[in-house]
């Protein structure tokens, strides 16, 4: 089993989740979440103040998949997801231990 | 009991019978009106000028024009509207989260606090006709202020209208001030200072410029020592608030933190919707500064539309050019100074010229909002001085530049020989006066304020935010 982070534009949320839904992933979990790589942040002014904003709004992606679905997974993502522009965000891939589905106490690849 | 009670009651009954049989005395020793005088109070009220019958004969209108009056209650409203919420929704929309309440508090505050003063005796300092200085303290707890109208101010509106009307700028000036103090000021201090504040310099301005005989009052008093024209309050309202406000914002010294730590506005949606709310109260404020529903409303009405509108465009264009990006709050902020720069020419200018007021209006309040401001380093939070103080000096001196008889013929009165010659050295001097007193006395009060409660909260206060320290609040709960 593993767990795939993807940080993306909140704006391709819908697109990842249903190119996602597509290959048969069938759960997720997504957080708001503000943070900065090399696309760094923007300025704002107010009256001629300015202020440098550094972390921008992205949305994270959390799944677990069993590991034979990871890189279907994957591609799915990049290709939902991608712009080319600079901010499109990363994904990250750890092995998970151990999984338990609570209703059922399935465990292992049952339960995801 | 019961019967010191009955007794009591008949001595009240024929008390009140005698003041009526002396009230009916008093009027029947006038003629009654002949049917060209009746024609002539008609004309007089439709005309807005003083009642034909008066002094001659028994009028048959009672009391107020009902046209006038109605222009003037619903001015009222629409002024005090520009505070509640409109100011305290510009104010709370431009402050940090952890401080919104506390400017609405402020506006609050200083609605209860100036509103007990001025019917004790603010009022009557202020339009009573003691002397050119001082308005004195005949009308003390709204004394011979009733229904009937006060020919000093209104031949057709009713006294108690007048005075409330006057009320709700009187609320409004002491809670401009509270834009460059906040996040850091007392609450106690606000309340305290803007108290004192009031009979130091706003009852005595206001008796000044507008008040009957007083000493700078151009229009109506041919013995003002100082010829000034101040249509709704640039002097009144926008100079000594702004002034007072530059003053008591460097005593205070800027917020912990400032030009080191990011401070932006936490909604510029409520800063939209007090900017609207102010803008649409404007109306009552310049418009009903006519005291009447007449053609010099009307024509204010349009000036005051023209210089907000162009105020608000140039700031924005502006920004545009220099930044690549017009702002909302650049929008927002170009509207109120246009506002505030109209405000002493709005009764007294032609339109045309209200649309190079409001041009300069955007201009000068841009530059002295982020240029000016940005070089000397002051905290002026929300911009009190660089939006009032500059507008209001800039109208009052473009009004004396503009002013014609054309836009109102009551200039014709006692200005005649100074329009367009030389009548901005005297709005010049009313100005360099006001500036100078405003100024003295804020840094006095200040003083004797910061002795007796303190001004300033402290630094941890601060950095919680006024809302849970002073009021135990907080603006949003989610």
């Amino acid at each position: 089993m593993k767990k795939i982070e993807a940080i993306i534009k909140p704006f391709k949320l819908a697109d990842v989740k249903d190119a996602l839904q597509e290959i048969g992933i069938e759960g997720m979990t997504v957080s708001e979440v503000k943070g900065f790589g090399r696309q760094k942040g923007h300025t704002e002014i107010y009256r001629g103040s300015e202020y440098t904003v550094d972390f921008l709004p992205k949305n994270k992606l959390e799944l677990v998949v069993s590991a034979d679905k990871v890189d279907i997974a994957i591609a799915a993502i990049i290709k939902a997801a991608k712009t080319g522009k600079i901010g499109d965000g990363k994904i990250f891939v750890t092995n998970i231990e151990q999984a338990i589905r609570i209703r059922t106490e399935e465990k292992g690849e049952e339960a995801v | 009991m019961k019967k010191f009670l009955l007794h009591l009651v008949l001595l009240a009954v024929v008390s009140l019978g005698a003041f009526n049989v002396l009230g009916a005395d008093a009027s029947t020793a006038k003629s009654a009106p002949t049917t060209e005088q009746r024609l002539d109070d008609i004309e007089a009220y439709i005309n807005n000028a003083a009642r034909a019958t008066d002094g001659k004969a028994m009028s048959k209108i009672g009391g107020a024009g009902p046209g006038h009056n109605g222009w003037m209650m619903t001015s009222t409203a629409l002024v005090l509207f520009m505070t509640l919420p409109g100011l305290a929704l510009f104010y709370g929309g431009l402050v940090r989260r952890k401080n919104v309440l506390s400017v609405i508090a402020q506006c609050l505050g200083l609605a209860g606090v100036v509103t007990v003063i001025w019917v004790v005796c603010g009022y009557s300092l202020s339009f009573g006709n003691a002397n050119p200085y001082c308005g004195g303290l005949k009308h003390a707890m709204f004394n011979g202020v009733d229904g009937a109208p006060n020919i000093a101010y209104g031949a057709w509106v009713s006294h108690n209208i007048f005075a409330i009307y006057q009320m709700m700028f009187a609320i409004i000036t002491p809670a401009l001030i509270v834009g460059a103090i906040a996040e850091r000021m007392k609450f106690s201090a606000v309340l305290l200072f803007c108290a004192l504040w009031m009979f130091a310099v706003y009852f005595p301005a206001a008796h000044a410029i507008w008040g009957d005989g007083g000493w700078m009052n151009g229009v109506w008093n041919p013995t003002a020592s100082v010829k000034a024209i101040d249509f709704a309050g640039g002097i009144v309202v926008h100079i000594t608030s702004g002034w007072s406000a530059l003053a008591l914002c460097l005593i205070l010294k800027p917020r912990f933190g400032y030009g080191k730590q990011p401070m932006p506005p936490h909604s510029l949606v409520l800063c939209a919707i007090g900017t609207g709310m102010l803008w649409v109260g404007w109306y009552g404020f310049n418009a009903g500064s006519a005291v009447a529903a007449d053609s010099i409303a009307a024509n204010a009405f349009v000036t005051t539309t023209l210089s907000a509108a162009v105020g608000s465009f140039v700031w924005a264009m502006i920004e545009y050019i220099k930044k690549g990006k017009p702002s909302v709050l650049g929008f927002c902020s170009g509207a109120i100074g246009g506002l505030a720069t109209i405000t002493p020419a709005c009764g007294f200018v032609e339109p045309k010229h209200a649309l190079l007021i409001g041009a300069f209006a955007g201009a000068a309040t841009y530059l002295a909002c982020t240029t000016l401001k940005s070089r000397f380093g002051y905290d002026d939070t929300l911009d009190t001085f660089g939006v009032h103080a500059i507008g209001g000096t800039l109208g009052t001196i473009l009004a004396g530049v503009f002013a014609t008889s054309a836009a109102n013929p009551n200039l014709d009165l006692n200005l005649k020989s100074l329009l367009g010659n030389g009548l901005w050295i005297e709005q010049l001097k009313a100005v360099s006066i006001w500036i100078a007193w405003s100024v003295l006395a804020t840094v006095i009060i200040a003083k004797l304020v910061d002795k007796l409660v303190g001004l300033r909260v402290n630094e941890e206060t601060e950095m919680v935010g006024l809302d849970l320290a002073e009021h135990g609040e907080e603006g949003y709960n989610d």
